[in-house]
């Protein structure tokens, strides 16, 4: 640990220098994170013509669709991560060989290459918070201690992304590639994470499901507590939940991992 | 400082028709084969030696660097380096080690190679000082001043590969695997990266273990060569013993003056080119004294010049020889 402290500057430093040469893709892919804006101008239609009831009994009209879709945009700029793509890529061309040779394990690159793109992402998504909080929208009697919990609940999402990432990643190495079973990860996040719509609308039963699963905590949660949609009592439960997905995404990725690279060292790269 | 016995490396393989009918069969019954990629290979190799490793595509070669490189998990067999099983890769061993790919890099595309140095600076924990001045020696020495900070996909081919071998030396390690390092280069680039490997290895006394298929890259480099075909060791010697076990010919260039070829050449041995005044024969070590005593005799040479024969000749009878006897085995055994 006190090793991986001492070289972590350089490990920043240079990532850093790398996501900011790739600016250009960088921006595209800031650019396909638009969605919230799109649906966001979409419920704000239909909330101006229909009564929308969420969380907590209260109205969401055009003010706190804006509001929730401002907050997806910018939670979904911190949360993010793209492992799994780097690690197929690096798979598939057998450049892991070269990240094997090195004195420190291929998962630190990835996580720091990951998180070296943060800085870049919050160039955007700054802007876009001071709006939030500009424009208000806040529910009446909303507990604003909620936001001490914002940091870890960011922290925990980050942490769902990431290591959803690594453990379909290391699929890779048996089947050649798991980037479709990466998409459909992706596809169950836009249903369950609230990014398309606020998870308030759910039904009950779907309500449940989405409970269950891990994408609400990968960024409907973190926007809940941003939005301060939630009372302390049930945002602690939601922080347990979500680093419980935390802790049991971690051992998956571990398990995945050395078993992908046992199967790496038996057949080759 | 290596020692490998009895290694072995078998894996399956997937095998598939083309067609769509074969790729429907193949989504429910998949025929796998096994490949023997490395079959009982037993060496030694001591401290900072420079060995190379030959053989034809397929050998075995780059399977069994990778084993000893910690990489691939032998199937059977014991591989210990400098007190170390590779597969292992404790951090101890892999900061002893480096393996340089000549068609894979390790350099950050995007970013000036001076930014990887300090990445694996960082990663190998080498203390700023002793950096720089590890980094102001291998400058010099492969003359990369300017390449340093240009991104490292503007640069050429000759140029990553010493960007390359400056990255995976920064740390100085005591074992160099080298797998085709000198593959895409041209011949004075060839040359330079020659140079650099030899220079380093007799001043750092670091293991060097060399695979190539130029064998230029070997004749200059490995005193001692390890031949290995279907992953099985066939020689495990000097050049010099190579040749006179496979191909025991010498080989004469002669360049007579007034640029006047001789008549019947054939005489003195088997021509085997001629050109305007020069002619080269083939004959056996032992005739060599005798027949060159004739020659000088009896005719106005200008230069002379007695070589062994092209190592990529002395190869490729070896390993037809070798394809011969396995041929007659299967021969025999049907």
């Amino acid at each position: 640990m006190k090793r991986l402290l001492k070289m972590m500057p350089s490990l920043l430093r240079i990532g850093f220098a790398e996501n900011i040469a790739y600016r250009a893709e960088m921006l595209i892919w800031v650019l396909a994170t638009t969605m919230p804006f799109v649906m966001m101008v979409m419920w704000r239609s239909v909330a101006e013509h229909f009564d929308i009831v969420g969380g907590m009994g209260q109205t969401l009209g055009p003010l706190q669709m804006t509001h929730y879709f401002l907050a997806v945009f910018v939670v979904r700029q911190v949360v993010s991560a793209w492992a799994a793509w780097e690690m197929n890529f690096e798979i598939r061309q057998g450049t892991l060989s070269m990240r094997l040779l090195k004195p420190i394990s291929p998962l630190i690159g990835y996580a720091v290459s990951g998180l070296t793109g943060l800085p870049l992402r919050l160039v955007v998504a700054l802007p876009v918070l001071l709006v939030f909080f500009f424009l208000g929208g806040f529910r009446p009697g909303a507990e604003y201690g909620l936001l001490f919990l914002l940091p870890l609940a960011l922290v925990g999402g980050w942490l769902i992304v990431l290591f959803a990432n690594m453990a379909i990643g290391s699929l890779a190495v048996f089947s050649g590639s798991s980037t479709r079973i990466m998409e459909a990860w992706m596809a169950a996040f836009f249903v369950f994470s609230g990014y398309l719509f606020p998870l308030d609308l759910f039904p009950d039963w779907l309500a449940w499901i989405g409970d269950i699963l891990p994408f609400r905590y990968q960024l409907g949660f973190p926007v809940q507590v941003l939005t301060l949609s939630l009372e302390v009592g049930d945002a602690l439960i939601l922080l347990g939940k979500q680093w419980l997905w935390v802790a049991v995404l971690g051992v998956l990725t571990w398990v995945l991992w050395r078993r992908g690279v046992r199967h790496f060292e038996a057949f080759g790269g | 400082m290596i020692e490998v016995e009895h290694l072995k490396k078998y894996y399956s393989v997937f095998r598939r028709e083309p067609g769509l009918r074969n790729s429907l069969k193949a989504l429910f019954r998949r025929q796998k084969t096994e490949v023997r990629a490395v079959d009982g290979l037993s060496f030694h190799i001591a401290e900072g030696k420079r060995v190379g490793f030959l053989g034809p595509n397929g050998a075995g070669k780059t399977t069994t660097l990778k084993m000893l490189s910690g990489l691939l998990y032998p199937s059977s067999g014991k591989v210990l380096v400098d007190g170390h099983l590779p597969h292992k890769r404790e951090t101890d061993f892999l900061k002893k080690i480096i393996l340089v790919m000549g068609q894979k890099q390790q350099l950050l595309w995007d970013l000036p190679p001076l930014e990887t140095l300090e990445l694996n600076r960082a990663i190998y924990e080498v203390q700023k000082p002793v950096f720089r001045k590890r980094l102001e020696a291998l400058t010099e020495l492969l003359d990369i001043g300017p390449q340093l900070r240009t991104p490292a996909r503007q640069l050429s081919l000759g140029e990553r590969m010493k960007c390359e071998l400056a990255a995976g030396l920064i740390h100085s390690p005591k074992l160099l695997f080298l797998d085709e390092p000198t593959i895409g280069l041209d011949v004075s680039m060839q040359q330079t990266i020659r140079e650099f490997i030899r220079s380093y290895n007799e001043k750092e006394g670091a293991t060097l273990i060399l695979t190539s298929h130029n064998m230029d890259d070997v004749e200059a480099l490995c005193p001692r060569i390890l031949v290995i075909d279907k992953g099985r060791l066939l020689f495990d010697g000097s050049v010099a013993e190579l040749v006179a076990q496979v191909k025991p010919e010498k080989r004469i260039g002669l360049r007579f003056e007034d640029n006047k070829l001789p008549e019947n050449l054939e005489a003195y041995g088997r021509v085997v080119s001629t050109g305007v005044g020069e002619a080269t024969l083939q004959l056996n070590r032992e005739e060599v004294s005798g027949v060159l005593g004739q020659l000088l005799a009896r005719f106005a040479i200008k230069d002379l010049t007695v070589e062994n024969p092209p190592l990529e000749e002395v190869m490729g009878e070896l390993f037809s020889k070798h394809a011969f006897l396995r041929h007659e085995e299967g021969t025999e055994s049907t």
